[in-house]
Formats: C-alpha cells, sequence, structure tokens
C-alpha cells in the first residue's frame, strides 16, 4: 500500500508495477588537473562512475546489481539513495520523478540534466513541492556493507534502531517508538527483542549487528531497501540466515530489494533478476536463472567460468581474462569490454553496442549477442 | 574510569590530583590558620622556622606558610580549571567545525589555528596582562583564549575521521541533517579525547599562572602559588635562608601539574587507539619447552 | 596421514598448541594440531573468522605476537623439529625454506621503497646476494615468474594495482626458493577475476616448482578448485582432515557437513543455502567438551562432557568427533 504523502501512480497496467525506474543515470567524478594541467588547458579528466544505465525494479522484486569493483554499482546505490546527485538522468520512485529534489522543503532543487534527442536539458523542479528527499528517505533505505562500522559503537541497539524514528519525527510517544523498535528487531530476527535493546555492538556478533542494521532499516517500513554487499564482510555459515532473512521480507512485507554484490553466487541463490555491470554499464540483465544458464555477454560468461564452486570433480574450461579492469577515468572507444574480450572483433573497437533484447526480458549489449 | 585504573601511572595520577582538589575543597578546615586575619607579629615570627605551631614555618609577613599553601592551591586549581574550561569550549568548537564542515571555513579556522600556534603564549599573555590589569578574570580569560590551539587540533582530526565513518553515511542515508549528526555521532566520540587532552591543558594553565603570578603579574588579592614563590624571592627569603618559604609552593606546582600530566597521558593513552603500541616481540618467551619453561621463568 | 604415500612428508606438525596469554584469559587459539604436507602437494586450512588458522601459520614461521606462546608440538620440516632451533637458526631457515604471504600483505608494502627493491631485501638478508644492485637480475626473474613485466621493477607499491600487489607478495614469497609457501588468504580481497588470475599462478607455480602449499582460506571453493588436501579447523581444533575428494564428497564431521551446505554453488543454484545458527567460541572461553557441541544438530551428552580427538576413520581421513570411533588402528598416527 503506499504511503499517503506520495502523489498517485501515473495509470499503467498492472504487469508493469514499478517501484523504481532508471533511466540514463550518468555520474562522474571529476579529477583535479594540477597546474602544468591548468595551464595548458587541458580537458578535465573525470572518473566515469556510472555511465548510462537504465533499469527497473518492480514492485515486490528482487534485482541482483553484480560486478566487480570499480563497475559502478555502489555509486549507483548512493545516488539512487540521494546521497549523491546524478549528473544526468532520471530516477523515478513509484512514478514520481525524484532526480533532482532538494533535501529539505525549501531547499533549492539539485542539478539535474536530461538527454532527449541528443540535446540537454535543464529539469524542472518537482511539481509536488512537497516532496523532499528526506520524506523520500521513509520508503527508501539502505543496508551497508560493513556490520562493524553502520553502527556507532557507543550508541545501544535501540538508540541505533530508533534514529530513524526520531530523524523523521514520526512516534508520538515513547511507548509507540518502543514498541515499533521491538517490531522491526523482531521482523529482523532478533527475539526476544528486549533483550538486545540495551546493548552495544561489540557485544554482538557480525550477524546479529547486521541484523540490527536491518532492523534499522525496517524500522520506517520502507518499500524499497537498497542492500549493498550486505553479507561479504560475514562468515560464510552466518550470510545463508541474512540473505533468507530478505528474502522472507520480501514474501512477507512486498518490499522490493536492490541487492549488489560481487559475488555472483549469492546473487544467483535468491534474486529475481541479475544486472551485471562493467565499468559503469550494464552489460547484461535479465532473469537470474536464464542469465546464470545462457550468458549472452563475454563478460558475464567469463565471469561464470572462473566463480569457484565447491565441487572438486568439476573441471571447467575457465575464461580467465588477462589483465585488469581499466581505470573508469580512460574509457576505451567503442565497446568498453573490446579489450580484454576474448570474442572481439573490429567493429567492436568502433562501436558501443547499446542493450539488444536476446530472450524474454533478457538483454544484452554484445555485438555478438543473438536477438530474439 | 577503567582506562585510569588499569595503568599504575593513571592511578598515581589520580590520587594526586584528587589531594589537590580535596586539599583546596578543604581549606577552610584543613588550615590551621586564615591568611586573610590580621594578627599582631614580632619581629621573631619573621620567616621563622617550621614549629609544631607552624609547620612550615612562616613567611616575610608573620603569617603561616602552610595556611598560605593550603589556601594558594584554591586560586591555582580554580584559575588552571576555568582557563582550561574556555580553552576547551573554543579548541572543541573550532575543532568541531573546521574538521566537520571543512571547506573554506575549514582552512580558515586552521590557519588562525597556525597563527595561534606560532605566537609565544608568554609573552604575548604578560603584555595583555600588563595591559588590562591584573584580575583573577583577566588571568584566566588570557590564559583560557591563549590554550585551545592544541585541543582543535586533535578534535579536528578526529571530526574529519568520524565524518568518514560508515555510521555517519548511514545517518543520511536515514535522513538526519548535520545537527543530527554532530550532536548524536561525532560529539560523543570526540568527548573522551577532548576531555583527555584537556587534563594536559590543566597543567598547562596551572603553569602558566604560576609563571605570571611569579612575574608579579597575579592578582593581588589573592595569594596563588606563583605569587608565594613571588614574594619569597623578592622578599629576602634566599637570603634569611627560609626554604620553607619556597619549596612548599614550588613542589605544590609540580605535584599539580605531574598529576593532570600523569591522568591526561593515561586518559588519552586509552582514548586514542593510535597511540596503543603493538609489537611483535618477545621472542624469548615464544616456544615454552617443558622443562626450559620452569628454568627460564624462575 | 593425507594422501597415503611412501615417501616421508616435507612438512610434519604434530600436536601443536599456541596458546595467547592475555588480560583476558589464555586464549587457546591452536589445540592439538597434526598433519603433512608431501612434496607438490597443496593442502588448504579451512575456517572460520578467530578459528586460529593464521595463528597456527605464525606458530610454523615463529612470528608469534608478545601474548603467543607455543606450549607443545613438533614442526618437522625434513625431519627438523623447528621447534627446537634457537632464534638465530630459525632466523636462517626462515623464508629460505619456509615462507609466507601474509593476510592484507599486499596492503602493507613499504610505500616509500621500489618494489624490486623490497624483493631484494629478502635475498640480500639470507646472503643470495651481497647487495641489491646484485639481487635485480633475479629480482627481475622472480617478477617474470609471477606475471609481471620486469620493467615494472622500479616502480612503487602505488603504481601497482591491487593484483600485481599480490603477485609481488608471491614473488616476495618465492624470492630464496622455499619448498613451503603458506599463503593466508590469498584471494581474499580481490576481485573474481583477479582471484581467478592468482589462483591460477598458484597452481602453475607449485606445478613447476615443485612446492609446497598451505592455502589458508574460509573460502571451500577455492579450496576445491586447488587444493589436494584439506583440513577443516573449528575453535582452535582440527573437525576434519582428509584429501579433497572425500572432504566434498563424503563429509563426516557435522560441522564440516554443514560448512558445506553454507555455500552458494553456482553449478546447482537451487540448492538451499543454510547457516549455522549462534557463532563460533571465543578462544578464551571454551566450552568443557566439543567445541562445536552447542551448535552442533547431532550433539549428545558425551560431546558435552569430553572434547573429541582426531580419530582416524578410513585410510587418510581424520575425524574428531564422538560421532565416529576409530575404525583402524594406524600406527603411523
Amino acid at each position: 500500500m503506499p504511503p499517503a504523502d506520495v502523489p498517485p501512480r501515473r495509470a499503467s497496467p498492472p504487469e508493469e508495477d514499478f517501484i523504481l525506474e532508471v533511466e540514463g543515470l550518468h555520474k562522474e567524478f571529476p579529477l583535479p588537473r594540477g597546474l602544468t594541467g591548468t595551464l595548458r588547458r587541458r580537458p578535465r579528466k573525470a572518473v566515469h562512475a556510472v555511465d548510462g544505465i537504465s533499469f527497473d525494479l518492480r514492485r515486490g522484486e528482487i534485482l541482483a546489481l553484480v560486478g566487480e569493483s570499480g563497475c559502478g554499482k555502489t555509486t549507483t546505490a548512493l545516488t539512487l539513495m540521494g546521497l549523491i546527485t546524478a549528473d544526468e538522468g532520471t530516477i523515478r520512485f513509484n512514478g514520481q520523478d525524484v532526480t533532482h529534489l532538494g533535501e529539505r522543503a525549501g531547499d533549492r532543487p539539485r542539478a539535474s540534466i536530461a538527454q532527449v534527442n541528443g540535446r540537454m536539458y535543464r529539469k524542472e523542479p518537482s511539481v509536488f513541492p512537497a516532496i523532499t528527499m528526506k520524506r523520500l528517505r521513509r520508503q527508501m533505505q539502505m543496508v551497508f556493507q560493513d556490520p562493524y562500522e553502520s553502527l556507532n559503537p557507543r550508541a545501544t541497539v535501540l538508540e541505533s534502531v530508533a534514529e530513524p524514528l526520531e530523524v523523521h519525527a514520526v512516534t508520538r510517544s515513547r511507548e509507540e517508538k518502543l514498541a515499533r523498535v521491538r517490531q522491526a528487531l523482531e521482523d529482523a530476527g532478533l527475539s526476544p527483542a528486549e533483550a538486545f535493546m540495551s546493548r552495544r555492538p561489540h557485544e554482538l556478533s557480525g550477524g546479529q549487528r547486521q541484523r540490527v542494521v536491518i532492523a534499522g532499516a525496517l524500522v520506517l517500513e520502507p518499500v524499497l531497501l537498497i542492500a549493498d554487499e550486505p553479507v561479504s564482510m560475514l562468515d560464510v555459515s552466518i550470510r545463508a540466515e541474512i540473505l533468507n532473512l530478505l528474502d522472507e521480507l520480501r514474501a512477507r512485507r512486498g518490499i522490493s530489494i536492490l541487492y549488489i554484490t560481487h559475488d555472483l553466487a549469492t546473487a544467483a541463490y535468491f534474486t529475481d533478476r541479475i544486472a551485471v555491470m562493467y565499468l559503469g554499464r550494464i552489460a547484461e540483465i535479465g532473469p537470474t536463472r536464464r542469465v546464470l544458464a545462457h550468458p549472452q555477454h563475454p563478460y558475464t560468461r567469463a565471469l561464470l567460468s572462473v566463480i569457484p564452486v565447491p565441487n572438486p570433480r568439476m573441471r571447467r574450461q575457465r575464461i580467465i581474462l588477462g589483465g585488469e579492469t581499466p581505470n573508469p577515468v580512460d574509457l576505451p572507444g567503442g565497446c568498453r569490454f573490446h579489450p580484454r574480450c576474448p570474442l572481439a572483433f573490429d567493429d567492436c573497437a568502433r562501436t558501443d553496442p547499446p542493450l539488444i533484447l536476446v530472450g524474454a526480458e533478457h538483454q544484452a549489449a554484445c555485438l555478438l549477442a543473438d536477438p530474439g | 574510569m577503567r582506562a585510569l585504573t588499569r595503568n599504575r601511572l593513571g592511578v598515581v595520577g589520580s590520587v594526586m590530583l584528587a589531594l589537590a582538589i580535596l586539599t583546596a575543597v578543604m581549606a577552610p578546615w584543613i588550615a590551621p590558620y586564615d591568611p586573610e586575619a590580621s594578627t599582631e607579629v614580632s619581629i621573631e615570627d619573621i620567616y621563622a622556622r617550621p614549629t609544631a605551631a607552624h609547620w612550615l614555618g612562616t613567611d616575610d609577613g608573620g603569617k603561616d606558610v602552610f595556611s598560605a599553601f593550603i589556601y594558594g592551591s584554591r586560586v591555582s586549581l580554580i584559575v588552571g580549571f576555568a582557563a582550561s574550561l574556555i580553552s576547551m569550549i573554543i579548541g572543541g568548537i573550532v575543532g568541531l567545525v573546521a574538521g566537520f564542515y571543512g571547506g573554506r571555513l575549514g582552512n580558515l579556522l586552521m590557519r588562525l589555528t597556525d597563527i595561534f600556534l606560532v605566537i609565544p603564549d608568554l609573552p604575548l599573555m604578560i603584555v595583555i596582562v600588563a595591559i588590562v590589569g591584573p584580575s583573577l578574570w583577566n588571568i584566566i580569560l588570557v590564559i583560557g583564549l591563549l590554550g585551545w590551539t592544541g585541543t582543535a587540533r586533535i578534535v579536528r582530526a578526529q571530526a574529519l575521521s568520524l565524518r568518514e565513518r560508515q555510521f555517519v553515511t548511514r545517518a543520511r542515508a536515514i535522513g538526519a541533517g548535520n545537527l543530527h549528526i554532530l550532536r548524536r555521532h561525532i560529539l560523543p566520540l570526540v568527548l573522551p579525547l577532548m576531555v583527555a587532552n584537556t587534563v594536559l591543558v590543566i597543567s598547562l594553565s596551572i603553569l602558566s599562572e604560576s609563571t605570571l603570578s611569579f612575574l608579579g603579574l597575579g592578582d593581588p588579592t589573592t595569594l596563588s602559588w606563583g605569587g608565594m614563590l613571588n614574594f619569597a624571592f623578592t622578599r629576602g627569603a634566599i637570603s634569611a635562608g627560609a626554604w620553607w618559604a619556597l619549596v612548599a609552593p614550588g613542589l605544590g606546582i609540580v605535584w599539580v601539574v605531574l598529576s593532570c600530566t600523569l591522568v591526561g597521558n593515561t586518559l588519552e593513552e586509552a582514548f586514542n587507539p593510535r597511540l596503543q603500541s603493538h609489537h611483535l616481540q618477545g621472542e624469548e618467551k615464544m616456544v615454552v619447552r617443558p622443562a626450559q619453561a620452569q628454568a627460564a621463568e624462575r | 596421514m593425507g594422501v597415503a604415500d611412501p615417501q616421508p612428508p616435507l612438512l610434519e606438525v604434530r600436536h601443536l598448541s599456541t596458546h595467547y596469554v592475555t588480560d583476558e584469559g589464555v586464549f587457546r587459539a591452536v589445540d592439538d594440531l597434526s598433519f603433512r604436507v608431501m612434496k607438490g602437494e597443496s593442502m588448504g586450512l579451512v575456517g572460520e573468522s578467530g578459528c586460529g588458522k593464521t595463528t597456527a601459520m605464525l606458530s610454523l614461521l615463529r612470528l608469534l605476537p608478545a601474548a603467543g606462546r607455543i606450549v607443545s608440538g613438533e614442526v618437522l620440516l625434513e625431519g627438523r623439529d623447528l621447534m627446537a632451533l634457537d632464534e638465530a637458526e630459525m632466523r636462517a631457515l626462515r623464508w629460505d625454506r619456509l615462507s609466507m604471504i601474509f593476510q592484507g600483505a599486499m596492503n602493507a608494502l613499504n610505500p616509500v621503497r621500489s618494489v624490486g627493491d623490497q624483493i631484494g631485501e629478502a635475498l640480500v638478508i639470507h646472503g643470495l646476494a651481497p647487495g641489491l644492485g646484485a639481487a635485480a637480475p633475479r629480482v627481475g626473474e622472480l617478477l617474470e615468474m609471477v606475471g609481471i613485466p620486469r620493467s615494472r621493477e622500479a616502480h612503487f607499491p602505488h603504481q601497482y594495482s591491487g593484483g600485481m600487489r599480490q603477485r609481488a607478495m608471491i614473488a616476495m614469497a618465492l624470492a630464496c626458493s622455499p619448498q613451503v609457501v603458506i599463503a593466508d588468504e590469498p584471494t581474499t580481497a580481490l576481485d573474481v577475476m583477479i582471484q581467478a588470475q592468482i589462483l591460477e599462478l598458484l597452481e602453475r607455480l607449485q606445478r613447476e616448482l615443485g612446492l609446497a602449499v598451505i592455502l589458508v582460506t574460509h573460502d571451500l571453493s577455492v579450496v576445491a578448485e586447488l587444493c589436494h588436501s584439506v583440513l577443516v579447523m573449528y575453535g582452535g581444533a582440527l573437525a576434519e582432515y582428509s584429501n579433497v575428494d572425500r572432504i566434498f564428497n563424503d563429509p563426516r564431521h557435522p560441522y564440516t557437513r554443514l560448512l558445506l551446505s553454507a555455500f552458494p554453488d553456482l553449478s546447482r543454484p537451487e540448492g538451499k543455502l543454510i547457516s549455522i545458527p549462534g557463532h563460533p567460541p571465543r578462544l578464551n572461553d571454551l566450552p568443557p567438551g566439543c567445541r562445536f557441541a552447542p551448535r552442533c544438530p547431532q550433539a549428545f551428552d558425551r560431546c558435552r562432557l569430553e572434547s573429541p580427538s582426531p580419530r582416524l576413520v578410513e585410510p587418510g581421513h581424520w575425524v574428531a568427533c564422538h560421532l565416529y570411533e576409530e575404525a583402524a588402528l594406524d600406527a603411523a598416527g
């Protein structure tokens, strides 16, 4: 049920119930030039962290954003959360354009540029000025990678989980606050909640800390959860319980989840769709089972072939790519993957392939991908 | 608290400091004579040696040195604590703003801090006190206004590193504003280090006050230990051989400064993780062979 | 133990126990650990964080921090007990015959010295070259062996990427042509593709140089790809030890079985991932009896009273669990 303060979505067919729509997102971080650079008027270089990605997230869906370090997945997450401002592109939440929202009512809207037919336009401020980034955060929450760092070491569990309630001033009494915190802790699997409330992070295990962070993300009853590597820093034997928890939250509360990771194996485990990123772009996107069974992009194929599998009898043909992921400052011309691609041919250096449909809801950005 | 009790030096320093504070507070009850009261003195009473009636003898005015010493602790400690409080507040604010907000304002504040650091404190204090007059408040203000730079630097460094930590990013992701983050996350984590540093500043403030009083720039209506030293030097205690008039206030200053330094260092080590040492050593003890072990450990 | 082999083992560890003596009690980081590694063989030492695997390896090299005490055990390198040597003898041996790629070492390179110099330093210390200049040819050779162009010898660590720095650490570990190399979580902080490159490199080096490798990791999948034998540690003690095939296809210890089911398997994505409830014990507060008993679904009374020692359940397969009785009396145990 959409919260009351978000305006009704535009009319759309029931099967296309999107909670998040991202189009043409760009974000670059300019590099300082140095004296000689400035004097010689060299063009400013930048780290092209996110270089034009588009994807949708349906209500109640779990989408995995997978890629190696430097591919732009964390920058994407921070941009969606409004912690970084996008340079170009559109982000729609529940049909409402939220790309350039000011943090608070009365804030100047942040700069935002859209590219339409090759021309750049500056976007107009939101039609509904009451929608601010701060209000949006009630529905969109984030879980971070490091359970040891995400919580203030001197705050109790109660204080940490109640913090969102206080920031948004949603509860009217201490009893109400306690009740909501208790509910969130139980939903995150920390039971009995009372036993945990007065503890501090150093008294908890990694898995418990992560659950506290998740409880903090649930306490405002969001509809979208962005989880940035939520299990990478946990012991393997407790990763499953956190992933199972996320799956359960989707099943029971219909929360949509954007699961960001470098670990394809965990992404394969519980997500509906998967998007593989490379150097700031989406190389392949589609239903998880399909992408894993029939990868269409050479990068996806290479990744799948080298991920270790706990089965000593399985000897696979490993496609080990040479070199390292190039610096997102100097992007190669044409297809950005072609310098390392085992299947590259002449055109690859000249043409930057767009995402084309290669199967049911399955897209890949490769000149060799077979449409239909 | 646990940090203090673990380190032996910290315990020693705490006890010393507690004693000093207790003395100052309990002065009217401990001191056998009231230094303010006027008494009749005869020539034998001037610089009289220590006796049962006067444990530390008398000063140049025939007054009991021991009582003056007890009451003198008050002035030294009050000035020390008050001035450090001012330093702590100024240093804390400057450090927090420079570290957390950064940017041009931060740079400006740090340059200001550098200026204050470079200026030699004592000559400046002397000049200012000479100009505005040596009242207790003036002295407190002058010492406080010049002693904040160390605190500012430490606080800034801490705030800067805290700003980047993930729980602050989480707070922003929740929608918290700067004030909330400062209040809830930055300040509580900066405070311990600030307190530790302030204790060290107290020792410096007391030294500064003692120096000013020794140079005759102390508040003439009160008698601090520095003032006692001043009188001892300028009123012939040395030629009279009256060591009691010098040793007591001198030792008093050393006592309080030492205690603050010990406590401050211990606290700083406890709160600043980077100061804690960690090394690979003790090779002799690494492999414990049963027969050798008993022989070696003996 | 390990792979049945008539040759004497290159490295044999017998009943190694290491404690840390601290204010918070005695941490029994390694408790009665025994294994052997043959020439040219790689052993995977698997366990979760805090299970004592790094401590065990540091004990082999006698590089424990101040609070560490090796309280018992023998470490036989070609029959010679490293624990009986004095520090001077150990120093001569360390790196020359037995070296280690430390966890996170790629981030601990000295930033103000060139990579080539840092590799050459090992050669100079062990008398294999009179000075850094004379060491240069060998350094170049080492760099090429690990896939770094010789021309980058004079570069500084910050000019190397993460994967290259790890390769440099491998080169450093190989500098004195050791017989045994311990790699502590060599790929943990690296991307998947770089991880594959490093693992391939380790495999190739092991084959070409006939190295014995001990790969310490929490990742069972990596062990499946690379190792001949596997030792699973829990709470500082051996849980199960056998060759890789048996560990994965016939695991006996309940912990091994649960751990295997906790790893996602891309080749079988429909498999349900489980997690083990609870958390590993604190090594200064071990439960009486079996360390795993509090979390073990098959624990019974004896488990809570008596700690099981490793038993041979079939040739070459050791399990420390009361569910299994000694299958055969093996004199070589």
